[in-house]
């Protein structure tokens, strides 16, 4: 027989005002099961919570259900109150009579009646409620972090900072990311390479961090604290131990007319390369594609100059595998390619140019050596022009969504431009000009009033070459939407920022859900900006939406700061409200006949087939089972189960009958 | 099969010539041709500048004549009338309230079963796979395919080439055995209805037209719309006197283009009712 004993909170007038709580808990003591009821101003005071600590040792109650605020609220503070007075946590439920009754209804004896409801279901509730105990589960602690762009970079040495182990996985032969490609940064002007490549070294000597460059992902299992990652270390046809990065080879490759990537196509590269000269690690990769040995089967240059015989031609990928307790996604994005723009003719015209190509020619490191020439003919622009939200914002082009970064980088060629050709004019179309951020406004006034960048609100209808020159066709909307033509002598697209390709593919691989862009989703856009859905998988950087480098840096540390606080703990406690499938006596086992609809309709992988054998080691039955490592709790399986084998623990068919059964019944 | 005809009003009068060759190409193919009855105006610009009810009212009525006729797929060349024909099968199949309202008002059934070709959809469809050997005549010109503004938008209704870029008429003119050139005024506004109240702005906007496809050596502009022809063509003399220069480049339809290389006669299509006089 249950000893239940009834809190009745007054939440100072917030309840009391419009419930007639003396009567609430009067009512209740009357029910069967009921042996203690009491009203109290305050229940969440330390008096109040030691009112029920009191009735549970003095009556020996064994189930407590406090009727107050929501259990977002409070649940915790009564189930630890009732855990410190020797009952089972998950004996204590709360009814929310200021929710669901007070706030929501007048003063009224229906709200007192509502209430009187809401009590009596979850004293018919706790009747069948068991005790349970939170789930521990081990820690791994090494995370995985995949993509060595600057987000990726800080999340590792961040962890790796922390005492844990990192493994850093990038596509590319080296790590950097898009910042290695950038010349100056916003709003400081200072360089980029000069900030940035300290970070990579420190990266590649870091004694916690193991990096594989040239790798990516191959396939993900397991759960958070507890994942299996296989990483595919694509084959770079060499011998690292023995090569020193001299880079011999690369200056005697035959093959040097490749489209450089560092370089966004405006340079070349030979098919054995250093994607640039400050990469880490410093040491070449053969581009099978392009490579003339694997194409012809002659050639073997490389091999033959090489000092300390390195090259490996026949070399294979190599897939490693790693125990990983925690993964930080920060594979970045990328820009909108030729053919999204045929109105500005991009693709077509050699000078019409990404913004990211801008970044190369300014760059020090590019291939004008930063010096402005525009790529068809090498001379010096003296009109150019800016053109902002090049597909972004465009609904006609899927891109409703402002790619946040390029009012600002605009800014800061234009300004890189008025620097470095003296004379120059330049002009920015923009639709607004969208500079929050620290210093960020001041910046782009610096490049409108002191380097004289002709700004007009306006956008860009066509873009064509005529006698050598770019007709740029726009309006002015400031000026009554005049057309306005400027024959420039290079454009330069502000284009979208988009997600990679592939990351749908990585999604699905790693199980985080994506938005309709492809962008990896939050866990909950303001709370849980660096968190998936998936437990122990985690967001930096520009892979969830795009973001600027002090964004990409707060984020990775954010995600950084959740990886280190999940390897503080030796096991993870989780909550016990799972799903469970039943287990009976033999010869049934399960009332589970392993149809196996909640494998397909679980959103966490969480439920798998298991065998029951007998003492021979033959399979009776499949029946399904949950991981309790996986499972959030959802319930989606419970409604799909067939034959009603799987229960929420805490929320167990009858437990939700027995409630449904006390608003049915005339007490 | 019987390919439906909706010729509407320019087709009947300003350019009957884009008539005759569409007629001429269809019996030099064995394509059967049959014209609406008693088909009404498309409402072309003005009716959904006034009433949106109207304007989707008056295609409804054609395309409702259409299916009573036993059409499944009509042939549409004026861009305008393809253009509104398309966008109400649109609208309506998305608002049931909506068509029901226009089948009231036009006392006719509509099931929205009538398949909208425009010109080039039908030249691709029913005159190209058929054209090998006979191009007798090759349209050997240099070519600016001007397609106007109607013709490929609004692309998310119609889903036909590239807006920005369009190309179709490109490959068109390229099996006619013509060289299409790479130009910038494809798809600019040559100043459409404005031709009537302001001749000199159509002088403006289609001497840009025209002195681009001059300045990159076509012999001949190509077009697919009425609209398109009667401001290029009628009024070239407000064009050359924006130019101030005497510009004669003759403006085709695209079906006179074809028939030319597959041998029609001139007169057949119409070529001698141009303005600018046709010497390709």
């Amino acid at each position: 027989m249950s000893k239940i004993g009834v809190f009745v909170c007054h939440c100072g007038e917030n309840i009391s005002a419009t419930v007639d709580c003396v009567k609430v808990a009067d009512v209740a003591s009357k029910y069967d099961g009921v042996t203690f009821s009491v009203d109290y101003k305050y229940m969440c005071s330390d008096p109040g919570q030691t009112i029920i600590k009191n009735a549970i040792k003095e009556k020996g109650l064994t189930g407590v259900v406090v009727a107050s605020c929501s259990p977002r609220m409070h649940e915790p503070t009564f189930r630890k109150a009732c855990a410190e007075a020797g009952l089972n946590p998950y004996m204590c439920e709360m009814a929310n009579l200021r929710e669901h009754c007070s706030w929501v209804h007048e003063k009224a004896d229906t709200t007192t009646e509502k209430a009187i409801d809401l009590v009596r279901i979850l004293v018919e509730k706790i009747k069948y409620n068991q005790s349970l105990n939170a789930i521990k589960v081990p820690v791994t602690k090494t995370a995985l972090v995949i993509g060595g762009g600057i987000a990726g970079i800080q999340a590792s040495l961040d962890i790796a900072n922390t005492g844990h182990k990192v493994i850093l996985i990038e596509k590319d032969p080296s790590i950097g990311g898009h910042m290695s490609q950038l010349s100056e940064t916003f709003p400081t002007l200072d360089c980029s390479q000069c900030i940035l490549t300290p970070r990579m070294v420190e990266v590649a000597q870091h004694p916690n961090i193991t990096l594989y460059t040239y790798a990516e992902l191959e396939s993900l299992e397991g759960f958070i604290g507890n994942f299996k990652a296989k990483i595919r270390r694509k084959s770079k046809s060499i011998d690292e131990k023995l090569c020193t990065g001299c880079g011999l080879c690369t200056t005697k490759c035959p093959t040097k007319k490749i489209p450089s990537e560092f370089n966004e196509g405006l340079g070349t590269r030979p098919a054995i390369y250093v994607p640039f000269p400050q990469a880490v690690p410093n040491k070449p990769v053969i581009d099978r594609v392009n490579c003339t040995y694997y194409i012809k089967g002659k050639c073997r240059v490389c091999e033959k100059v090489c000092p300390t015989q390195a090259i490996r031609f026949d070399q294979e990928d190599q897939i490693v595998e790693a125990e990983i307790g925690a993964i930080v996604i920060s594979t970045g994005f990328t820009v909108k390619q030729p053919d999204f723009f045929p109105e500005y003719g991009y693709g077509k015209y050699p000078d019409v140019i990404t913004g990211l190509q801008f970044e190369r020619l300014a760059s020090a490191s590019g291939p004008t050596l930063g010096e402005i020439k525009r790529p068809s003919d090498g001379k010096v622009p003296e009109k150019i022009v800016f053109v902002a939200c090049a597909g972004s914002r465009d609904q006609a082009k899927g891109i409703p969504y402002c790619s946040k970064i390029c009012c600002m980088y605009i800014a800061k060629h234009a300004m890189l431009y008025q620097h470095k050709v003296h004379g120059g004019k330049s002009y920015v179309f923009y639709m607004d000009i969208r500079a929050g951020g620290k210093m960020y406004e001041e910046f782009v006034r610096r490049a409108i009033e002191d380097d004289g960048v002709n700004y007009v609100r306006g956008r860009i209808s066509r873009i064509y070459e005529k006698n050598g020159k770019l007709i740029v066709n726009g309006a002015d909307t400031l000026l009554n939407a005049m057309p306005v033509e400027i024959e420039a002598d290079m454009v330069v697209l502000a284009t979208a920022g988009v997600a990679n390709e592939g990351a749908e593919e990585l999604a699905q691989k790693l199980h985080v859900s994506y938005d309709p862009y492809h962008f990896f989703a939050e866990a909950h856009p303001k709370l849980k900006p660096v968190e998936t859905n998936t437990a122990g998988i985690f967001l930096a950087g520009a892979c969830q939406a795009p973001r600027d480098i002090p964004e990409s840096v707060a984020m990775a540390s954010g995600a950084a700061a959740k990886v280190a606080a999940l390897f503080s703990q030796d096991e993870l406690t989780r909550e016990p409200l799972i799903a469970i499938v039943n287990r009976q006596p033999a010869p049934v086992y399960s009332s589970c006949v392993g149809c196996f609809l909640c494998v397909s309709a679980c959103p966490y992988q969480a439920i798998e087939k298991e065998e029951i054998k007998n003492r021979a080691g033959e399979v009776i039955k499949s029946v399904a089972r949950v991981n309790p490592g996986l499972c959030q709790g959802c319930g989606t399986c419970v409604a799909f189960c067939r034959t009603k084998s799987i229960d929420i623990q805490g929320y167990t068919h009858e437990q939700v009958y027995s409630e449904v059964m006390a608003l049915l019944n005339e007490y | 099969m019987t390919l439906g005809f909706y010729p509407g009003c320019s087709l009947k009068g300003s350019s009957r010539e884009y008539a005759e060759s569409v007629l001429a190409l269809a019996k030099a193919f064995n394509i059967d041709i049959e014209e609406i009855e008693d088909w009404n105006c498309c409402g072309a610009t003005a009716a959904h500048n006034m009433n949106k009810e109207l304007s989707l009212a008056l295609p409804a009525r054609i395309l409702s004549l259409a299916e009573k006729q036993g059409l499944h797929e009509i042939v549409v060349p004026c861009a305008a009338c393809y253009s509104r024909l398309t966008v109400t099968k649109h609208e309506l199949a998305k608002d049931q309230e909506l068509t029901k309202k226009v089948i009231s008002t036009n006392g006719l059934d509509y099931k929205g079963t009538v398949e909208v070709l425009n010109i080039i959809q039908m030249l691709d469809k029913y005159v190209t796979p058929n054209l090998e050997g006979r191009v007798v005549k090759p349209f050997d010109h240099k070519v600016a395919c001007y397609y106007g503004c109607l013709l490929v938008r609004p692309h998310e209704i119609l889903k036909f080439d590239r807006e920005e870029d369009p190309q179709s008429m490109d490959e068109l003119m390229l099996k006619a055995g013509a060289t299409p050139i790479d130009w910038a005024f494809k798809t600019e506004c040559c100043g459409a209805g404005l031709s009537v109240a302001r001749t000199s702005s159509v002088g403006r906007l289609s001497g840009k037209i025209i002195r681009d496809a001059v300045d990159r050596g076509a012999e001949a502009i190509i077009v697919a719309c009425p609209m398109c022809h009667s401001n290029l063509d009628m009024r070239r003399g407000a064009i050359n006197s924006f130019l101030g220069e005497k510009i004669d480049i003759p403006v085709l339809y695209a079906t006179q283009a074809l028939g030319l290389a597959v041998g029609l006669d001139r007169r057949v299509l119409g070529l001698h009712r141009h303005f600018v006089t046709v010497t390709v």
